[in-house]
């Protein structure tokens, strides 16, 4: 059963990292093709309609894989964890179907129009129909953020002993000795409002508008240092570095405040993340390497009281912070991944600021196209970017560890500590969580376990390779002309017709 | 409202759900299944993926809302299918991404070689896919076993047995069928006339394996007929059925394709429908002890969950049709290749 636990593990980490190469650049790239075409609509100027285009062509790339990559992940609950699906289904699979009703649709059908159908329908209607796809690609985000939300900070539900008909009416339903329970919805906006959702929710819609506007970034520096479409890549790079430094700076104040919530509700996570074992007044680590057998962190390098300060803004610095010592050494979660997927987010984040506001500066003073060194910057920066949102996420998800659903914390009256037991640690109440070694499908073996993840692994890396590929030869061909007609219909029904005569052409 | 009527109403929006993956993506599936052997050349290769190029990713969200609803209003019967069909799902999973990136990548570059390997991964992706649903379904109306808690059992093996291999091959060419009435609708030309002797020819392949999935089903898989002698009024399913089935080759002589779109659209709810009058009230039955069975009623969410998702899909279903039957009209009528095409 380990074996499987390690396995299926690894199989959804891997998954759900491949998968999320591909939701924030269609979420962002949404946001520049409705700008893009707005431009269009009212200028009637080729350049946005061709920059429209070729990022669609772009889109349409990343949506394929990522619907395909995303049907995986549904399975994936009931394939490798069946025991969380039975205990979570009640209300975490209301936020999935609505996801798929409200956004999936309205995705895949009007991106149907926009890829296709520039010829079949008029202006007004193909701006209209970029707008649906931008907005359904955020709707995608809203429904799995709330369900994964409600994961970490559970609310609006009641966990429950399931009951069945024993012959003498309605039972708790005892198997083994073990009463089956599962977690049933009492409040539904309770459920979607959960103390995380809108935090967590903007943190993510931020990143994946950074990295929309850093992947236009990468690919508009990259065709002015090759002295190639400067007119696209000019237009392109204006409006890139403006969202850059808004979604840059969102991030870093959305983030602060999101990680005072996350005190709140998961101490454990954020002291992971800090590597902060004693509880009391907390230093802000900046440089170092935590040594989980000592509870120390080696090479420190610490503002003092620093953490005490961002947990509280408190300004004397010294406000107790609760630290893993207050929690029993199998609740505590993986130390040194939940400490370094921090760093790593923290400090690209960083970056991220300083760039688009060098970028935005040499831009204004019209000598961007100069500064060799900082386009270069832009070209490779959003490999970056994208390594920042998966940190971020693995920080989130192995901060929750042992749990796949983390039970409420119990704070004491001034909320300055938690309430411990008689042996100075905390006591999780077990009955309103789920832990994740306890979750996975008792019907999946290991030699199953290990094909489903041997295959996975092989499948992803080439289809990663192909998509490079395939991806690399798109930018270096560059957006193509667009012709405009005098009524500012481009292509237009003749050329489409004559296509068509071709075809019919080439089949006889 | 009573809590069994919710789990009901929730059965039949699942059915609901499910025929309408079936019937959109099943001519995807088809169209790929046919792709190698009715298109000549890259022009009509080309053309054959493109009929289909704008609507499988909304077809596909059929299943992913399916999957959700499934999930969300019946999770005991989700876990326990989904974790015993492992490999199954898995395998299937491959299909629909083979399916999906062969689309997305074949028309990137022009090399002979480069197209046909993503040809040959979107036909077995197609295939796969429907090979694999219709043996899933097989092993479903069998049953398999599992624990009390619903757990499975047996192994993949188990699964995997002549008659759902035979419901396997019999969805293939259901489906094969459906796609090539669909692409006869939307090609003209040469290419088109190759596809009067494929829907004719996969007319009979299926109306042979339907004959051998009702015999074998009746004879050797004794629930798929209780229902029928409690409730006779259902034995119109299999009537309006044969109709349709046969209703279908008289619109192809017609050349008529339309006319056997809607009969062969009819044809699979039918078999969607017999399916899950067959199964009811059982969602998972349990094929070594009936206590265990997983049935709409103790597999259910609670009766919150299922008023709320009611309300999701009054307020969505609405939404979804009219965008739908908005794109369908965009994109009607004869497929042709232009600037925008995979």
């Amino acid at each position: 059963m380990d074996t499987v636990i390690l396995l299926s593990r690894l199989q959804f980490a891997f998954t759900i990292m491949f998968h999320y190469i591909f939701p924030p650049l269609t979420i962002g790239l949404g946001i520049i093709l409705a700008y893009l075409e707005t431009r269009f609509y009212l200028t009637k100027k080729p350049v946005f309609a061709a920059a429209c285009q070729f990022w669609m062509k772009i889109f349409v790339l990343n949506f394929g894989i990522g619907v395909a990559s995303g049907i995986v992940m549904e399975f994936q609950f009931g394939t490798n964890w069946a025991t969380y699906s039975r205990f979570v289904g009640d209300v975490f699979g209301s936020a999935l179907a609505a996801e798929g009703i409200f956004a999936f649709f309205l995705e895949s059908g009007f991106l149907a129009v926009v890829a296709f159908g520039r010829q079949r329908v008029s202006r007004g209607f193909y701006l209209f129909s970029v707008y649906m796809v931008a907005l359904g690609s955020i709707f995608s985000s809203v429904w799995i953020v709330v369900a994964n939300s409600w994961q970490q900070t559970p609310a609006g539900h009641h966990v429950v002993d399931i009951m069945r008909d024993s012959g003498s009416g309605m039972t708790p339903w005892v198997i083994d000795g073990i009463v089956q329970r599962r977690a049933e919805i009492v409040n539904f906006l309770d459920l979607v409002f959960n103390p995380s959702t809108v935090q967590r929710l903007s943190h993510v819609l931020l990143g994946c508008f950074a990295v929309g506007a850093f992947f236009v970034l990468s690919v508009s520096a990259y065709f002015i240092l090759k002295n190639r479409h400067q007119e696209f890549a000019r237009h392109s790079i204006n409006g890139a570095l403006v969202l850059a430094l808004i979604s840059s700076l969102g991030l870093a104040i959305n983030g602060h405040t999101q990680a005072q919530n996350v005190y709140r509700y998961q101490p454990a996570k954020l002291a992971s993340f800090e590597a902060h074992f004693d509880t009391g007044r907390a230093d802000l680590n900046l440089i170092g390497w935590p040594n989980e057998k000592e509870e120390r962190i080696d090479f420190d390098i610490s503002i003092p009281g620093g953490l005490s300060f961002m947990v509280f803004d408190d300004l004397t610095f010294s406000k107790p912070v609760v630290g893993l010592d207050r929690f029993k050494p199998e609740d505590r979660p993986p130390l040194l991944l939940s400490y370094m997927s921090w760093r790593v987010m923290v400090g690209i984040g960083g970056l991220m600021i300083i760039a688009s506001v060098l970028g935005l500066y040499y831009n204004w003073r019209r000598t961007l196209n100069d500064k060799r060194w900082l386009l270069w910057c832009f070209v490779f920066g959003i490999g970056l970017v994208m390594a920042s949102n998966q940190a971020g996420w693995i920080g989130a998800e192995v901060g929750r560890q042992p749990w796949i659903v983390h039970p409420p914390v119990v704070w004491n009256e001034d909320g300055s500590d938690l309430v411990v037991g008689a042996d100075g640690f905390y006591e999780y109440q077990e009955r309103e969580g789920l832990r994740t070694v306890n979750a996975v499908s008792p019907a999946v073996n290991a030699q199953e376990a290990a094909t489903s993840l041997i295959l996975f692994t092989i499948l992803y890396l080439s289809l990663a390779a192909v998509w490079i590929f395939v991806l690399d030869r798109k930018i270096r061909k560059g957006p193509e002309e667009i012709e405009i007609t005098e009524d500012g219909t481009e292509h237009g029904f003749q050329d489409a017709s004559s296509e068509r005569q071709h075809a019919r052409l080439s089949q006889s | 409202m009573s809590y069994e009527l919710l789990c009901i109403i929730w059965f039949i929006l699942l059915n609901v759900l499910l025929i309408g993956y079936a019937i959109l993506d099943g001519f995807d599936l088809g169209v790929g299944f046919l792709h190698p052997f009715v298109a000549k050349d890259d022009t009509e290769r080309r053309l054959v993926m493109n009929s289909i190029g704008p609507l499988w990713d909304g077809n596909e969200v059929w299943l992913v809302t399916f999957g959700g609803a499934l999930f969300a209003m019946f999770p005991e019967a989700y876990a326990s299918i989904f974790s015993a069909f492992y490999l199954p799902f898995v395998l299937l999973l491959f299909a629909l991404i083979f399916r999906a990136v062969s689309l997305e990548f074949r028309s990137k570059r022009t090399s002979p070689a480069w197209r046909s390997f993503w040809d040959i991964l979107f036909f077995a992706g197609s295939t796969l896919a429907a090979l694999l649903f219709g043996v899933a379904v097989g092993a479903l109306m069998q049953g398999v076993a599992i624990s009390e808690r619903g757990d499975f059992l047996g192994s993949m093996l188990d699964l995997i047995n002549g008659f759902s291999v035979v419901v396997g091959l019999f969805t293939v060419a259901l489906l094969a069928m459906h796609g090539s009435i669909y692409l006869y609708m939307k090609t003209e030309g040469v290419l088109q006339q190759r596809l009067y002797g494929w829907m004719k020819g996969s007319w009979y392949v299926y109306v042979i394996l339907f004959v051998v999935v009702t015999i074998w089903s009746t004879m050797f898989v004794p629930a798929s007929l209780q229902h029928f002698r409690n409730t006779p009024v259902l034995w119109v399913v299999p009537l309006i059925n044969v109709l349709a089935i046969a209703n279908i080759m008289r619109a192809i002589r017609q050349e008529r394709p339309f006319y056997a779109f809607i009969s062969s659209c009819l044809v699979i709810a039918a078999h969607i429908i017999l399916f899950s009058a067959n199964l009811f009230p059982n969602l998972v039955p349990a094929a070594n002890n009936a206590a265990y069975n997983i049935t709409i009623f103790n597999g259910a969410s609670s009766r919150l969950t299922l008023t709320i998702g009611l309300i999701i899909v009054a307020i969505g279903m609405p939404l979804v049709l009219s965008y739908t039957s908005l794109i369908y009209w965009t994109f009607r009528g004869k497929v042709t290749l232009g600037p925008d095409s995979y």
